[in-house]
């Protein structure tokens, strides 16, 4: 059946329903991946875009198995490669709307190449990143965002790499928007992934989502009721920074951000920083408040750079290249050269 | 008129070496100019060093170029050589054992002081030593005549000695009776905008061919007369160039995009340059950040409706395996070209093999079948390529096109051929739910051709046709997720069936030589000219010898069972360690021969026919 009903002008309005693919959604009970999924699933109706347009292509993980449960075009690729697949898909097919979904794994350990290069060559589509800081799909080995000392079965005495931090990682690749958001917060969720879709060029959007199972309470801090208000502060762009219900905010002192008590009646709402997602030196300090004691973890779009985007301009070139020289004659090109009779 | 003898050759071999600075490539090209303006069949095998500027007059900095041409059928780039033009003492030794007793030794005299017999390893000058007393040794002092001819151009001193090659182009010219005009053509064009250096070396060409008429260290000039090739335009093509239009070709005649993705490797990345160059024939290109983001970008663009296509070496067919296994899985079109080179690792990679057969063969995890298809001569990459794009697509699968160094390189004159002559290239699209399910019609993407077992193609953008594919095994049909047993043991099945029903595509086999002999030999890639041409010399010596050559080495030919029962024995050269001989043996339980070269050079006729002359004399 054509999806959706005819509405009062006769386009056909689509539903969430309209984009659940008619297979079972295997993730465990309690998954942060049944959020994400059902807030993408909302989104969709809204973004206007004809169904047969969108895909939905993921790399290998539990998060990577995402495209099976969406009624549009899909592939399930393999572990790591889902940029290289996307890349290769929008510029032979500039008008389809490419969606990638990865995972901290997927995209930061195997795909870590890949992720930093589409960061570069600006290719338009959207790529949401399932982070749990862990491997969920294998049975919980440590990712490349767990932190240190995260006891697992492959790290027994604790583990002693370095975490990423992906939002100051994509951002040192030149990415052109980078965003955080989180899965117990889908109504947050779906206005970052709106912003990124809104984007032309790459909208990179990581997720903090709990694996339950492996990894659970990751982010608890920031996700739940009871903290959520102190320990996560959401930004936006031309507001200043502030959280706990407007309590506290962030002003820059030199490079720093510095936590200040906004009823303390030695700073006000004007001494918190306004924020500006198209600086990238603001960009890279809220960035790197990470995982801080003292500070807040912030959600929001962290930085946005309007450039041209690899697909389109791949296609320019071809078509300024048609322009030029006329489109190519197969005959005229075997005859090429020197060449000479044989009777 | 001139004093000097012309004595006719039905067919010579020349060899052009020097430092890598020296010029030997531009020189070679141009000497294989002429001579396929004279109309001789010809063949070339340029080779030269993994260095880029290695140190000059040292023995692992010389490069060479190697040129078979006759007024007779011509299939390798030569045995022995007949003339060998060495540029310094180091290209003497690397290259004096290829030299023919009796031939021709053209040496830069003004080469061979102290300092470079000591960089060529020498302990005494060979020009002097009686070493060379087998040859016909010319010394040319081809440094002090340059820089005499050149002393009032105004160029310094490092652009004139530079310039010598085209005096050394300009003798081996004249030597041949080849005509200067191609050259000087080029050279006016290439230098158009450099008026000094053009004229500089327009003006060493021709000292250097008046040089042969005039020295009396010539008493002969040869002649080697038109060849007897089908009528029709000829140009001469590079077997990369020819892979590359053959792309185009596709691109034409299916009406598809394509997109080429590639990361630079040694000998594929002149594929990517000359691709490169055909965007308005409907290539993309892009340069990928590795082997597995080219194949990764190219089974996207498949996905999306355009013909991807990746090309590589074997190292970079080693990234690409996991990739491989994925479009085969989700049946989509691709084409995977490995030009092969000297392996393990990164081995020989300016060399020719054929050791990635086995690769191409089963380099995936999993039973992940493919078609292979192997191009036989220069001329022959442009039908190859072509081929493995249509069956690509016509039957919904990847395919692996293997082509390698020498034929990359080497080249050949090359009949052009009328596009309208190239086998028709239909592609179908699917537009339509394909499918009935719990009475709703529905679409499903595995539902298969009878006859070739494809599956649809329903690219993104399709209304109603949405669906998801992926690298997890799939139910039969409908394409979605399954663990059943039954199932993946059909669907392993049904996908190695569909790569087999290829073999609808192939032309019968043709036999060469003799079909009564006894002795059979199966040949593969690029090897076939040295195979026929030794078949030609054992026939005319009395041996009886007959030869197979497949197109297709995935899947075998059904004919080929049959012809190998009209034979007893069977010879199978390769360039490897013995490679599609382990195929043969296992499919056919035949005591297959083994004859392999493993050093980075083709086989020669020579080599062939001794074989045969040691199986059947
Ligand atoms: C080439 C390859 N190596 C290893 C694996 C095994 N593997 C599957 S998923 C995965 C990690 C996934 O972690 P992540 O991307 O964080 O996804 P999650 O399951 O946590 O959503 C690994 C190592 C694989 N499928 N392929
Ligand atoms: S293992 Fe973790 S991430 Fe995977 S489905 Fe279960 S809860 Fe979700
Ligand atoms: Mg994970």
């Amino acid at each position: 059946m054509p999806p959706g009903v005819p509405s009062g002008d006769g386009a056909s309005v689509l539903t969430r329903a309209d984009f659940s693919s008619d297979q079972d959604v295997r993730w465990c009970p309690g998954c942060g991946d049944y959020a994400i999924l059902a807030t993408v699933q909302r989104l969709m109706p809204e973004l206007g875009v004809p169904r047969e347009n969108l895909v939905f292509i993921s790399g290998i993980g539990c998060s990577s198995r995402f495209p099976y449960y969406m009624n549009t075009y899909g592939m399930h690729s393999i572990h790591g490669r889902a940029p290289t697949i996307v890349t290769g898909l929008k510029t032979a097919r500039p008008e389809l709307d490419v969606w990638m979904i990865t995972g901290d794994g997927d995209s930061l350990s195997i795909g870590g190449n890949h992720i930093i290069h589409i960061m570069r060559r600006n290719v338009d589509v959207q790529i949401i990143m399932f982070n749990n800081q862990i491997y969920g799909l294998t049975k919980g080995q440590y990712s490349p965002t767990s932190e240190i000392g995260k006891v697992t079965k492959s790290t027994p005495f604790g583990s002693i790499d370095h975490p990423f931090n992906p939002i100051a990682l994509v951002l040192g690749a030149d990415a052109p928007f980078a965003a955080r958001t989180m899965d117990r917060d889908p109504k947050h969720m779906k206005e970052i992934l709106r912003k990124a879709h809104d984007f032309k060029g790459t909208g990179f959007v990581e997720v903090y989502q709990n694996c339950n199972i492996f990894n659970d309470g990751a982010f608890f801090d920031y996700t739940e009721k009871a903290t959520k208000s102190d320990r996560a502060i959401f930004f936006e762009h031309g507001k200043p920074l502030t959280y706990a219900g407007g309590t506290r905010g962030l002003r820059l002192d030199g490079f720093n951000l510095e936590d200040i008590d906004l009823e303390s009646g030695e700073w006000g709402v004007d001494d918190c920083l306004v924020y500006d997602e198209t600086s990238r030196e603001l960009a890279t300090i809220l960035a790197r408040v990470y995982w801080r004691e003292e500070l807040p973890q912030p959600f929001g779009v962290f930085y946005r750079e309007e450039r041209p985007t690899y697909d389109a301009q791949v296609n320019d070139q071809v078509n300024a290249v048609i322009e030029r020289s006329g489109k190519g004659s197969l005959e005229d090109l075997l005859a090429e050269g020197d060449t000479w009779l044989v009777e | 008129m001139s004093s000097k003898t012309v004595e006719t050759l039905p067919e010579a071999t020349v060899l052009f070496a020097g430092d890598s600075g020296d010029g030997m490539q531009l020189t070679g090209t141009q000497f294989t100019l002429a001579t396929a303006h004279a109309m001789n069949d010809l063949a070339t095998l340029p080779d030269f060093p993994a260095e880029i500027r290695a140190p000059v007059g040292t023995t692992y900095g010389v490069s060479g170029f190697q040129l078979h041409f006759g007024s007779v059928d011509i299939r390798t780039p030569g045995d022995e050589v007949d003339l060998l033009v060495a540029m310094n003492p180091a290209a003497l030794v690397v290259n004096l054992d290829r030299v023919k007793p009796g031939g021709t030794i053209l040496v830069n005299s003004n080469s061979f002081e102290k300092k470079d017999l000591k960089l060529a390893n020498l302990k005494e000058n060979p020009l002097e030593d009686g070493s060379l007393d087998k040859y016909r040794v010319i010394q040319v002092e081809l440094t002090r005549l340059t820089r005499e001819t050149l002393k009032d151009s105004g160029l310094d001193h490092k652009a004139i000695d530079r310039s010598k090659n085209m005096f050394a182009l300009g003798l081996s010219l004249w030597l041949y009776s080849r005509p200067i005009e191609p050259a000087q053509r080029w050279l006016t064009t290439k230098f158009a905008k450099k008026p000094d250096i053009r004229d500089a070396n327009l003006e060493l060409l021709k000292k250097g061919y008046h040089f042969g008429e005039t020295t009396e260290q010539f008493v002969t000039r040869y002649e080697v007369t038109p060849a007897t090739l089908p009528p029709g335009r000829y140009r001469a093509v590079q077997g990369v160039q020819a892979l590359a239009m053959g792309i185009v070709a596709a691109a034409d005649k299916s009406g598809l995009p394509i997109t080429y993705g590639s990361y630079p490797i040694t000998p594929a990345s002149d594929l990517l340059h000359a691709l490169s160059r055909y965007k308005n024939h409907g290539i993309m290109t892009i340069q990928a950040e590795d082997e597995i983001a080219a194949i990764g970008m190219t089974i996207g663009a498949s996905f999306g409706g355009s013909l991807g296509i990746t090309g590589t070496s074997g190292p970079g067919i080693a990234l690409k395996g996991e990739a491989m296994g994925l479009a085969h899985i989700l049946e989509l079109p691709l084409v995977i070209v490995n030009v092969q080179r000297g392996g393990p690792s990164t081995g020989l990679p300016t060399k020719t093999e054929q050791s990635d057969l086995m690769q191409a063969l089963f380099g995936r995890n999993g039973d992940a079948p493919m078609p292979v298809i192997a191009a036989s001569t220069p001329g022959d990459c442009f039908e190859a390529a072509y081929e493995a794009c249509r069956i690509a697509v016509k039957y919904m699968t990847p395919v692996v096109l293997l082509s390698d160094g020498y034929l990359a390189n080497g080249s050949e004159p090359w009949l052009i051929p009328d596009p309208d002559s190239l086998h028709d290239f239909p592609v179908e699209f699917a537009t339509e739910f394909n499918a009935e399910e719990e009475g709703e019609e529905v679409f499903w993407p595995y539902v298969r051709d009878e006859q070739t077992l494809a599956r649809p193609w329903a690219k993104p953008g399709t209304p109603n046709l949405e669906h998801r594919v992926g690298g997890l095994e799939k139910a039969d049909k409908t394409g979605n997720v399954s663990y059943d047993a039954a199932n993946h043991e059909k669907m392993i099945k049904l996908r190695t069936e569909k790569v087999e029903r290829v073999q609808q595509d192939m032309k019968p086999l043709e036999i060469f030589g003799d079909e009564d002999a006894d002795l059979l030999i199966i040949g593969w890639g690029s090897t076939r000219g040295a195979i026929e041409a030794g078949v030609t010399r054992a026939l005319n010596a009395g041996h009886k010898a007959a030869a197979v050559h497949l197109r297709w080495v995935n899947p075998l030919p059904a004919d080929l069972g049959e012809v190998l029962s009209r034979f007893s024995t069977y010879l199978v050269p390769e360039l490897n360690n013995g490679q599609l001989v382990r195929i043969l043996r296992d499919r056919y339980l035949l005591p297959f021969e083994a004859m392999n070269k493993i050093q980075g050079r083709p086989f020669g006729p020579s080599e062939i026919e001794r074989k045969i002359a040691e199986m059947v004399g």
